[in-house]
């Protein structure tokens, strides 16, 4: 491995981290769906400074070319996400049709009640 | 107006059915006088609400369109909330006689969840085909869940009672075909009793059913889907204190 590779893998990491923590202290991302993020942030930087470590771990449940742990990793990791970001999409849609037969059922109760002030006030002005 | 009739509340889902509406309204009124009529304008962009108004309906707008599963959850909160014991659904395109909304009714005083049912001998609808096996079978395994013999399980038109009422004012699922299959799957599981009697089903006033055959395949998966994903969910307990009427 060259000198620019090296910098090159830790530079990756380091932005892809900065990146998710700037959007998390700006209120951009909520913790809960900036996990994942970090997590794999935080593997690339460990293997982008430490590269041995790949290796080591790629040894230890014997994948033989190295590379293919960070695919197979890479791939779980979006797999997480999406299904996070499916699960998350149901529970919003639960809520936004909840809020609209709300707003509905609201709606009827204002008709309702505007239909009986204008009532009284013409009441009220007949009686003056 | 028969005793049971002025704690029912007809629910009638409407997406862009202003042709229809008024008029169906106002045969509901005129085969069931004084009964309350919620028109549940499912997001229409259309003239359905102000239809339904004229006629002299409640009508409750939905600003978006969330699908008949949707806009009958609204019926049924709308009923627990304003003292409604029953609920009766009935279709915006007149294919339900009003007339038979009292049978339905009749019904509740031994059953949860009474189905107005297309097969069982009256009426001259009929599906062919793929579409038809699918019902069939769709039957025979909501039978069994329900633990009672239903031929037309995909039927709209279905009155419920103060238990339903509760347990689906907050469970009646918006996917599609939720409204019919799933909803009986979660009813029967929580323990409602469920029934049919046999109505007639006159044409709608607008738009054919399907015959395609690559549809109604289609609509056999899906119909099997749902079933598959109704059974695989816990079942919901019912609202404890209620009791059947």
């Amino acid at each position: 491995m060259t000198l620019a590779t090296y910098i090159f893998g830790v530079a990756s990491a380091v932005l892809s981290l900065a990146v998710v923590i700037e959007m998390l202290r700006r209120r951009r991302l909520r913790e809960r769906h900036a996990v994942w993020w970090l997590v794999a942030g935080t593997l690339a930087l460990v293997i982008g400074v430490f590269p041995a470590s790949l290796t080591w771990a790629a040894g230890l449940i014997g994948i033989a070319v190295p590379l293919n742990l960070v695919f197979f990793v890479s791939v779980a990791v979006l797999f997480l996400v999406c299904i996070q970001h499916s699960a998350e999409l149901t529970l919003l849609e639960a809520k936004t049709r909840t809020l609209a037969e709300t707003t509905a059922l609201q709606e009827m109760r204002i008709d309702a009640l505007e239909k009986l002030l204008t009532a009284a006030t013409n009441q009220h002005r007949e009686s003056n | 107006m028969p005793p049971a009739l002025d704690k029912t509340l007809i629910v009638m889902p409407a997406f862009n059915e202003e042709e229809s509406v008024r008029q169906v309204v106002l045969e509901v009124f005129a085969k069931l006088p004084g009964v309350a009529v919620l028109v549940v304008d499912d997001g229409s962009t259309d003239n359905t609400s102000s239809e339904a108004l004229a006629a002299g309906a409640l009508v409750a707008h939905l600003p978006v369109n969330l699908g008949v599963g949707g806009a009958m959850r609204l019926g049924f909160r709308y009923a627990l909330k304003n003292g409604f014991d029953n609920v009766v659904q009935v279709d915006s395109d007149g294919q339900h006689d009003p007339a038979n909304v009292v049978a339905l009714v009749e019904q509740l005083d031994t059953a949860d969840l009474v189905l107005g049912a297309r097969f069982a001998g009256e009426g001259n609808y009929d599906a062919r085909g793929p579409r038809r096996w699918a019902m069939i079978a769709l039957s025979a395994f909501l039978s069994h869940t329900a633990h009672t013999r239903l031929t037309d399980t995909t039927s709209g038109f279905r009155a419920s009672g103060p238990r339903a009422v509760r347990l689906f004012a907050e469970h009646y699922p918006a996917e599609y075909l939720g409204d019919t299959i799933e909803s009986l799957v979660i009813a029967a599981r929580s323990g409602c009793v469920i029934t049919q009697i046999p109505v007639a089903m006159r044409p709608r006033a607008g738009g054919r059913p399907s015959q395609n055959p690559l549809k109604s395949a289609a609509y056999l998966g899906r119909a099997a889907l749902a079933l598959l994903f109704a059974l695989a969910r816990p079942p919901v307990p019912l609202h404890r204190g209620a009791t059947v009427a």
